[in-house]
C-alpha cells in the first residue's frame, strides 16, 4: 500500500483506537487534516483557542485513562497548546499532541509560523519527536502511544514538517499499535519490610496520591486500609480513591486539608505513601511533615523515591501490583487505640463548612449540586473544576466517591482548565452528567469553548461561582499581604447569563431564582450544556490554611 | 556555563563523571543539557562523541557531587533518549586528559 504521511498517521491512530481528537487546523497541518477528511474514520472537534483543544483532550484521557489527542498547526498553533501540555506533564496525563511544522528545507529560517516546537516542548512533555522522515512515522507514532500510556503516563508531543506529511511511502503492512510496557518487577524483600512496619506500626496513615487512580488501583488502596485499619488521606489527585463517607476517609491533606487530617499525621508513626510525590501543596514545610513517622513509598517512577522525603522502604512498581503481593502479607487489625485518637481528633477539629444550608453560598452551592443530582446517577457524575478558592471548596466538601470523577488541575494549577477538560469528559463519556465548578476568573481564560461545547452539545453544567474576583488571590493578599487588594477584584460585572446564550448554551441565575434548589435540579437533572450562575462573597475564604513557607500544624483558620 | 569556574581544576570541587549512552540525534543534547539548567546544576564540563556504528553517543558530564547529583542521576536515567547512565568517581580521567586544550 502507498499511503502519504498524513494518510498513515490518520491510520496509526486508527490503530491506536482513536475515534476523536481535538484540534484546530492551519497551513502546516493541512495535508493531516486533508487526509482526516479523507479518511472519514476520525471524529474532529474544532475548539476555538488550541489551548482548549488540549484541554479537551486532557479532559477525555482523564475520565478514561487512555491517551488522548489533540492537533495544531505551526508557530502560534503550537505555542497556545504549551499550558495544556505542561499541565498534562504535571497531573502524569497521557495524551500525544500532534502538530504540523514548516518544511524541513525551511526549519531554521525563520519561515512564517516557524518556531523550535521541538525545543518548546522538551520541558513540558514526557517525550518528544521531530518526525525528518515519513518512515519514522512508523515507529514514531506506536511508540508515543507506548510512552504516553506506559509507567508514569504523561504527555508526548510529535511535530511533523509538512512536506513529511506530503511524502509517500510504501508498505505492505502497518506496524503494531504501541501498548503500555510492563511494570518493572516488584523487589519481595522491600515488599516484606513495608508489610513488617505496617504491622508493627501503631499510629499509621494511608496517603494515597494520583497513581493510585492511574494504576486503577482504588478498590485494593481500600482493602489495605480497612485490612490493616488505617486512616487515610487523599491529595487532591486522589480524591475519590476511598469514597468519603468512608469511616477511614480522611480527605483531602495539606495547604486546605482539614485540621484534623493535618493533625493525624502529625501524629502518625508511619506513613504509606502509593502514588504520591510529597507535593509541597499536600505536605507544607518538607523537613516538618510527620516528623515521627518512618515513610513507606510506593511509586511507578523511580526518581521519585527519596526525591522530597527518604523513604525507609521504596518499592518501584506499579502499584496495583505491588497491594496485589502486599494484601496477603498485612494482619487484620482494629487498631482500637489509633482509631479512637483519631475519631478524638476529628469531633474536636472538624472541617467548618459556614453557610452549607443556603444553596447560595460557596459551600451550600456545592452541597446543593451534589444533593441535586438523581441518586441513581449521582455517582456517575464527572465533577472538574477550575482554578482558585471554588477548586479547594470542592475538593473539600463534594462527596466523591470514585476515581476518575475529580477532574481537577493539581500540578499545574491552571486557570481554564475546568470547561474545556468537562467537555473533554462528557465527549469521551457521553452517559454521564459532567459538572464544571469554575469561577469567574477562570471561565474567562476559556470562555471560548463555550462555542465548542454548543457545537457538541455536550452534557455539561458550569456551575459558576461568580465573587467579582480572582478571589484566591484576594484571600492571600488579605490575609499575607496586610490587605493591599491590587489587581484582584473585576470593576464591570460581565452577564455570564447573557454571554453564555449569545454562545447558544441555556443559562440560568441562582441568584434571582425563586426556589434555587429546584432550579438546580431542572438544570442539571436534563440533557445538554447548561450555565448556572451564582454569585458568592467576595470575602468568603478558604479555610483552613497553611501559609506559605509553614509546616502543616500551622493551620490558620477552620 | 560559569565562564571562570569552566577553568577545570580539579581540587576546586568534588566531582563525579557521568557516562551516559544515548541515541545519537540532534535533540538529545538539549534535553540532558536542560535537566541540568532547570535545576540550575552546573555542568563543569561535556563530552559526546558517537560510538560505534553512530547510531548512539556517548555523553561524558563533569558534575559537582553534591546532594542533589542521586536526583539529578535519576532524571537523567528517565529520559528516553538516555540509555544508561553511569557514575564514575573522581578518579576517572576523561577530563583530565583534555586539560591540555583548555590551557
Ligand atoms: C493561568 C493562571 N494564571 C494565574 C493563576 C494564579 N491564580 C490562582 S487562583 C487565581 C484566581 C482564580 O480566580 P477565579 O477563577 O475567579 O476563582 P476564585 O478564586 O475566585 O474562586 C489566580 C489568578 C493561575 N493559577 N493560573
Ligand atoms: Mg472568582
Amino acid at each position: 500500500m502507498k499511503y502519504t504521511g498524513a494518510q498513515l498517521v490518520v491510520r496509526l491512530l486508527e490503530q491506536q483506537g482513536i475515534t476523536t481528537v481535538a484540534g484546530i487546523p492551519g497551513g502546516a497541518a493541512l495535508p493531516l487534516y486533508d487526509a482526516l477528511a479523507e479518511r472519514g474514520t476520525i471524529r474532529h472537534v474544532l475548539a476555538r483557542h488550541e489551548q482548549g483543544a488540549g484541554f479537551i483532550a486532557q479532559g477525555m484521557a482523564r475520565a478514561t485513562g487512555k491517551a488522548a489527542v489533540c492537533i495544531a498547526s505551526s508557530g502560534p498553533g503550537a505555542t497556545n497548546l504549551v499550558t495544556a501540555i505542561a499541565d498534562a506533564k504535571l497531573d502524569s496525563i497521557p495524551l500525544v499532541c500532534i502538530t504540523g511544522q514548516v518544511p524541513l528545507s525551511m526549519i531554521g529560517t525563520d519561515a512564517f509560523q516557524e518556531v523550535d516546537t521541538y525545543g518548546i516542548s522538551i520541558p513540558v512533555t514526557k517525550h518528544n519527536y521531530l518526525v525528518r522522515n515519513v518512515a519514522d512515522l512508523l515507529q514514531v507514532i506506536p511508540e508515543a502511544f507506548r510512552l504516553a500510556e506506559s509507567g508514569r503516563p504523561g504527555p508526548v508531543w510529535i511535530d511533523i514538517p509538512k512536506d513529511v506529511q506530503m511524502a509517500s511511502i510504501e508498505i505492505d503492512t502497518l506496524p503494531q499499535p504501541g501498548r503500555p510496557d510492563a511494570a518493572p518487577a516488584v523487589d519481595m524483600d522491600e515488599l516484606r519490610r513495608a508489610a513488617e512496619l505496617i504491622n508493627a506500626a501503631k499510629s499509621p496513615v494511608l496517603y494515597l496520591g494520583g497513581g493510585i487512580v492511574t494504576a486503577g488501583a482504588s478498590a485494593q488502596a481500600v482493602m489495605l486500609a480497612e485490612q490493616a485499619g488505617l486512616p487515610t488521606t487523599m491529595t487532591l489527585m486522589a480524591l475519590g480513591t476511598m469514597p468519603s463517607d468512608h469511616p477511614l476517609s480522611l480527605g483531602m491533606l495539606g495547604m486546605h486539608g482539614a485540621r484534623f487530617t493535618n493533625y493525624i499525621l502529625e501524629e502518625s508513626d508511619l506513613l504509606i505513601v502509593l502514588g504520591a510525590r510529597f507535593d509541597d501543596r499536600a505536605i507544607g514545610k518538607a523537613e516538618q511533615f510527620c516528623p515521627n513517622a518512618a515513610i513507606v513509598h510506593v511509586d511507578i517512577d523511580a526518581a521519585e523515591l527519596g526525591k522530597i522525603k527518604r523513604p525507609h522502604v521504596g518499592i518501584h512498581g506499579d502499584v496495583s501490583q505491588v497491594l496485589e503481593r502486599l494484601l496477603p502479607l498485612i494482619q487484620v487489625q482494629l487498631r482500637k487505640p489509633w482509631l479512637t485518637r483519631v475519631s478524638e481528633l476529628r469531633s474536636r477539629h472538624p472541617l467548618l463548612m459556614p453557610g452549607l444550608e443556603n444553596p447560595r453560598s460557596h459551600y451550600g452551592l456545592i452541597d446543593a449540586v451534589a444533593s441535586a443530582l438523581d441518586p441513581k446517577h449521582a455517582d456517575d457524575a464527572i465533577i472538574t473544576t477550575d482554578v482558585g478558592q471554588h477548586q479547594m471548596w470542592v475538593a473539600q466538601a463534594y462527596p466523591f466517591t470514585r476515581p476518575r470523577q475529580c477532574l481537577t488541575s493539581g500540578g499545574l494549577g491552571t486557570m481554564g482548565f475546568g470547561m474545556p477538560a468537562a467537555l473533554g469528559a462528557a465527549i469521551a463519556e457521553p452517559d454521564r452528567t459532567v459538572i464544571c465548578f469554575s469561577g469567574d476568573g477562570s471561565f474567562m481564560m476559556n470562555i471560548q469553548e463555550l462555542a465548542t461545547m454548543a457545537d457538541e452539545n455536550a452534557n455539561v453544567k458550569i456551575i459558576l461561582m461568580n465573587n467579582q474576583s480572582l478571589g484566591m488571590v484576594h484571600q492571600q493578599q488579605d490575609m499575607f499581604y496586610k490587605r493591599r487588594l491590587f489587581a484582584v477584584d473585576y470593576q464591570r460585572r460581565s452577564d455570564f447569563v447573557r454571554i453564555a446564550q449569545g454562545f447558544g448554551i441555556e443559562a440560568c441565575d441562582l441568584d434571582t431564582a425563586e426556589d434555587p434548589r429546584a432550579m438546580l435540579a431542572d438544570a442539571l437533572n436534563h440533557h445538554g450544556p447548561c450555565l448556572i450562575h451564582c454569585s458568592i462573597d467576595v470575602e468568603a475564604k478558604v479555610l483552613p490554611i497553611v501559609p506559605p513557607g509553614a509546616s502543616n500544624i500551622e493551620m490558620i483558620g477552620g | 556555563m560559569n565562564m571562570r569556574e569552566s577553568q577545570f581544576n580539579p581540587e576546586q570541587f568534588s566531582k563525579a563523571v557521568l557516562e551516559l549512552t544515548v541515541r545519537n540525534h540532534p535533540g538529545v543534547m538539549s534535553h540532558v543539557s536542560g535537566l541540568f539548567a532547570r535545576r540550575a546544576f552546573n555542568v563543569e564540563g561535556i563530552l559526546c562523541m558517537p560510538v560505534g556504528d553512530g547510531a548512539q553517543s556517548i555523553i561524558w558530564l563533569l558534575v559537582r557531587e553534591d546532594e542533589r547529583l542521586p536526583q539529578m542521576v535519576s532524571q537523567v536515567a528517565k529520559l528516553e533518549d538516555v540509555l544508561s547512565v553511569a557514575r564514575h568517581g573522581a578518579d576517572h580521567r576523561v577530563f583530565e586528559r583534555l586539560e591540555a586544550f583548555f590551557a
